[in-house]
């Protein structure tokens, strides 16, 4: 995306908020909804709407887990690292991404098919260890559903490609 | 208030509540069966979306008289999707574990003929002659359902059905008391903030009325980010307007006008509902300008964290809404005085703000009665981890430990042996057998080293190993440590540092004392409830389990098989069966091959330690084996 258009998206977001600190929050939220990231020129954008020094902004930016700086990829891959999830093998679900993705928690494959991150808990515990697949949770996903996962994604990559 | 309000509230009021039964009384119109499938988070992980579809795509192919609606969560997670069939005739009926092919079933067989389809049925709502009820379970007797009645019952994204359940009652109750009055009645039923502190909620409520400044803010604090908590969302999800109708009434009593719903990110399907309530209530006049033409006026904002634990802390929650990084800041003040934006403001957390409109209905005696002398009413727990019945419970205070796990949870799962309950998060501690005889209260927890928090509950088995759990927990406290303290950025990052050392087996036995000592530093130096409980899963984990860590720096052997770098995978070769390859098969890196002899051996070099083969070899083989220390695996002959 050029920063022309990045800087455009950004002002559309800004149309219908006031010019006040609390909103920088939600407007943060509202750009990496539809940019599906914070790039710096619309950190910079938002920090000249505001008022505010952009080291502000990059500096909640930074603090909160949801925002990111790095574009995402198609498929979002989430792996809840909540106690129940944790103590039911999580961290073995997370190994198993990583190696199958070849990417580590906060990363985007060179394809930007797929981008993994861990969560503190999406308050599923009953159905530990859980991935947030897509913003959709899934229950009980061990290695071997990952690999059945991604088997999936990737039939349905063949067939939208035959298609 | 002048009389002319207080007279208006009443017809106002009233028009809704007739309204409202009509549509209630119309759901329910004779001869019609309604099913309900719950679709709270918890059920959508466990398809109950798929389910839904099933339901309605079925029913309309038979072309059945039948609605099909969606509820919350009833706190069976156990045997989500849950789904439950009102049939004229038959007792409702609750079904658990349905797919979509049960769903397919349960049209054909039971809405559209007759037959129930007994062995899909988890019980009954009401005593019947057929089917057992869910409340002659053992565990009912030990239940007390307050805030939770309405989950699972009714559907979240429609008003009107709960004000037919006696919603926004309570409202219209205190909208014809003086504020004062209220607030009286909130102090004498001798209700406790439930988000873990346990502040007297009336006395917070008392100290905002009168302090100087305006306006006034009112602020539920839904950003319930312990790991292993999730009253808040199934709650918020389930039934979201009686949290409004709490949030209006301390409003009320507190002087507010503007109100701000502080939810976690984490929860999408909450913020929607949320969003939907707060609309349907606006569209009534439940919300907004001169509330049931009263001459009170109060609106909500709904604000959507962004993932940082931090916030559940009220001053860093207060920094968050004000567009800052979420930092805690020195109270006193408190926020009562001084809180967002300079002026009074309350935070209450979700279940504190929904016991308010019970309070209202049934009195501050009633309130009282239930629980024990210091913690009034029920406590509502989330039971996760190694437990039979996992999902949501709610007990009077004083209920023991044993009773909800071992009555209302059922126990530990697989005949396995029960270790310690995790009560209260990160700023929570491991409880272990000895202690499960204690009541529950807030005092009577904190003595024991664990703190009521906000009610998660993770229930250890043998298999779990206390020294990782402490770890695990300071690795998330060190991770969300806003920085501002030292002993809080620096004491977790030691404590960490040594605490990994030790599951990875290089750890050193003064490391233990060390431990200790940090701990206590790190709760005596640090401002907020993060620093000040952060220590408390590793000191109750030392109090109760300093065997285990004695096992892992002395031996290098993790006795309850978990550590990873401590234990080894190993395939008991007389045990092993030559013509079954499971194992292999199921092995993620390829480092199981057969021997000569067809007997399965692991590269100990390739293994990545990721338990596939230990869940693929068969229950009657059962070859594989966990060992600790490491070296205990027998030298391959190649």
């Amino acid at each position: 995306m050029t920063e022309e258009k990045i800087k455009q998206h950004t002002r559309q977001v800004l149309k219908s908020f006031s010019k006040k600190k609390g909103n920088l929050i939600p407007i943060l939220q509202r750009v990496q909804g539809r940019l599906g990231y914070l790039p710096r020129e619309a950190m910079l954008e938002v920090a000249e709407f505001l008022g505010l020094p952009p080291i502000h902004v990059y500096g909640v930016v930074t603090f909160y887990n949801q925002f990111r700086l790095n574009p995402p990829g198609k498929h979002s891959v989430r792996v809840c690292l909540g106690t129940a999830c944790h103590m039911k093998g999580g961290y073995i679900t997370l190994d198993a991404w990583k190696r199958r993705l070849s990417i580590g928690a906060g990363e985007t494959t060179t394809d930007r098919e797929f981008d993994l991150d861990t969560v503190a808990c999406v308050g599923c515990c009953v159905m530990a260890p859980v991935t947030v697949l897509d913003e959709k949770p899934m229950g009980k996903v061990d290695p071997t559903k990952v690999d059945g996962l991604l088997l999936a994604f990737e039939r349905e990559r063949e067939g939208k490609k035959k298609q | 208030m002048t009389t002319t309000g207080v007279q208006a509230i009443i017809p106002a009021f009233q028009e809704l509540k007739v309204c409202a039964e009509a549509h209630w009384k119309g759901l329910w119109k004779s001869g019609r069966t309604v099913i309900t499938v719950g679709t709270a988070a918890c059920g959508q992980a466990a398809g109950a979306l798929e389910v839904l579809q099933a339901f309605r795509d079925e029913v309309s192919k038979l072309n059945l008289d039948c609605r099909v609606i969606e509820v919350g969560c009833m706190g069976h997670c156990y045997a989500e999707p849950i789904v439950i069939i009102s049939k004229p005739g038959y007792p409702a009926i609750c079904y658990g574990h349905v797919n979509p092919v049960i769903a397919g079933t349960l049209v054909k067989e039971f809405v559209a003929g007759d037959n129930p389809c007994l062995e899909f049925v988890l019980g009954a709502l009401e005593k019947n002659d057929l089917i057992p009820s869910l409340s002659e379970f053992p565990r009912a007797q030990y239940e007390k359902k307050l805030i939770l009645k309405n989950c699972g019952h009714i559907d979240p994204t429609d008003i009107e059905q709960y004000i037919a359940n006696g919603g926004y009652l309570a409202l219209e109750k205190a909208l014809r008391m003086r504020p004062e009055k209220v607030i009286d009645e909130v102090k004498r039923s001798g209700l406790r903030g439930r988000g873990g502190a346990g502040f007297p909620t009336g006395q917070k409520w008392e100290i905002c009325r009168n302090s100087a400044g305006k306006p006034k803010y009112a602020i539920c604090n839904a950003d319930e980010g312990d790991p292993g908590a999730f009253m808040d969302r199934s709650i918020i999800e389930s039934d979201p307007h009686s949290v409004l109708e709490g949030m209006l009434i301390s409003a009320y009593a507190t002087g507010a006008r503007q109100g701000y719903i502080y939810v976690r990110a984490e929860y999408p399907l909450a913020v929607e509902r949320v969003q939907i309530a707060l609309r349907q209530a606006k569209k009534l006049g439940l919300l907004g300008r001169e509330i049931l033409g009263s001459n009170f006026s109060f609106d909500i904002k709904l604000f959507q964290g962004s993932g940082a634990f931090v916030c559940g802390e009220e001053t860093a929650l207060i920094a968050s809404l004000e567009g800052e990084a979420g930092t805690p800041h020195v109270r006193p003040p408190y926020p009562a005085v001084s809180g967002l934006f300079g002026k009074p403001t309350t935070i209450n957390n979700v279940k504190t703000l929904t016991y308010v409109r019970h309070i209202i209905n049934n009195g501050a005696e009633w309130f009282a009665g239930i629980g024990t002398k210091g913690s009034r009413g029920t406590a509502v727990f989330a039971l996760a981890g190694k437990i039979v019945n996992t999902g949501l419970v709610e007990v009077p205070m004083g209920t023991t430990l044993r009773q909800v796990i071992f009555e209302v949870g059922s126990g530990i799962p697989n005949g396995k042996k029960f270790k310690a309950v995790q009560i209260g998060g990160p700023s929570g501690g491991c409880l272990p057998e000895s202690a499960l005889d204690l009541p529950i209260d807030f005092d009577s927890l904190k003595k024991a080293g664990a703190m009521m928090g906000s009610g998660g509950m993770v229930v250890l088995d043998e298999d779990d190993c206390m020294v990782e759990i402490a770890r695990y927990f300071v690795e998330f406290t060190q991770r969300e440590s806003c920085g501002k303290c030292t002993y809080c950025r620096l004491g977790t990052k030691q404590m960490l540092e040594i605490l990994t050392d030790i599951t990875k087996g290089r750890g050193k036995l003064e490391d233990i004392d060390m431990l200790q000592h940090l701990a206590e530093g790190v709760k005596a130096g640090s401002l907020c409830g993060l620093g000040k409980t952060a220590p408390n899963p590793v000191l109750t984990t030392l109090r109760y389990f300093r065997n285990e860590y004695e096992a892992h720096v002395r031996e290098g052997r993790c006795p309850s098989l978990m550590c990873p770098d401590l234990i080894a995978y190993y395939i008991l070769p007389h045990k092993c069966e030559r013509s079954c390859d499971a194992c292999v098969g199921t092995c993620s890196v390829e480092a199981i091959s057969p021997d000569k002899k067809r007997i399965k051996v692991i590269d100990q070099e390739k293994c990545v330690k990721c338990n596939n083969c230990l869940v693929a070899c068969p229950l009657q083989y059962n070859a594989v084996v966990k060992l600790s220390p490491p070296g205990k695996v027998p030298t391959s002959k190649k």
